[in-house]
């Protein structure tokens, strides 16, 4: 790596967000997890920061700690009928334990082989005001396109969970 | 890279285990936030000036947003008509 991140904060994220999927995968409560879901949510978006991408920090913070978080709370509240449903046996399996190990495996492996190019790092890394007028010029389409899908997401959405009386 | 080839893995393990439709859509939400974290450290390390890394992020971003949003809506859709979000009982495309 042509030069690193800090590495106490690092760690400290890392252990977070992977301690956080953990416990999301091996809570039994729905409620639970949305949360520790936020948990994991908030750390990615520590570690964009200290990877200086602060736009996306922001963005992660905004979009996922806040609106998918929300939405998924509100879902799990909506479909649960008793208190009592949100506790769900652990239900794990050795063969999808297996799948998961096996992806693992070829990822380390993939990563460990991986030798990383030198590249001479800038003296100032860009930030948001280089992001945002690279967004607008020469990445304006493919903005204008994820404009569009989110609004063809938004109108299915609300056709899908919409009332019955269509 | 390795930090984010575990939670990958994690979320492919929630996906492929849990019973429940909405720790699914979860599970697959870790999924999409290892690969932006990839996305964003390779891009922070091998192409710093340009920050292609960062703006396939953005745009992941949106599309994770857009998907867990139909599958939500899809799951609320689906409780009504069925009144469960067990995946093991929604087994018929036709109702």
């Amino acid at each position: 790596m042509p030069d690193s991140v800090a590495v106490v904060p690092f760690v400290i994220l890392a252990a977070l967000a992977v301690g956080g999927g953990a416990m999301m995968v091996l809570t039994r409560n729905v409620v639970h997890a949305a949360f520790w879901l936020l948990e994991v949510m908030m750390a990615v978006a520590g570690l964009f920061m200290l990877l200086s991408a602060g736009f996306l920090a922001l963005i992660q913070m905004m979009v996922y700690a806040g609106a998918v978080s929300v939405l998924v709370l509100f879902t799990v509240m909506l479909t649960l009928r008793r208190r009592e449903d949100a506790e769900r046996s652990l239900d794990l399996s050795w063969s999808a334990g297996l799948i998961a190990l096996g992806v693992f495996v070829a990822v380390g492996a993939a990563i460990a082989s991986f030798v990383p190019p030198a590249v001479v790092a800038p003296a100032v890394t860009p930030g948001v005001a280089e992001f945002g007028r690279a967004l607008f010029t020469e990445r304006a389409l493919p903005f204008e396109i994820a404009s569009v899908v989110l609004l063809i997401a938004l109108v299915g959405a609300v056709w899908w969970a919409g009332g019955d009386d269509r | 890279m390795a930090l984010a080839g575990v939670l990958f893995c994690i979320g492919l393990f929630g996906a492929l285990t849990k019973k429940s439709a909405v720790m699914v859509l979860m599970s697959l939400e870790l999924m999409t936030n290892a690969v932006n974290l990839n996305l964003v450290a390779i891009s922070r390390f091998m192409t710093p000036a340009s920050m292609a890394g960062q703006f396939a992020a953005a745009f992941n971003i949106v599309v994770a947003a857009a998907e867990i949003g139909l599958g939500l809506a899809l799951v609320l859709a689906l409780y009504r008509l069925r009144k469960t979000v067990e995946l093991d009982r929604i087994d018929r495309l036709k109702g």
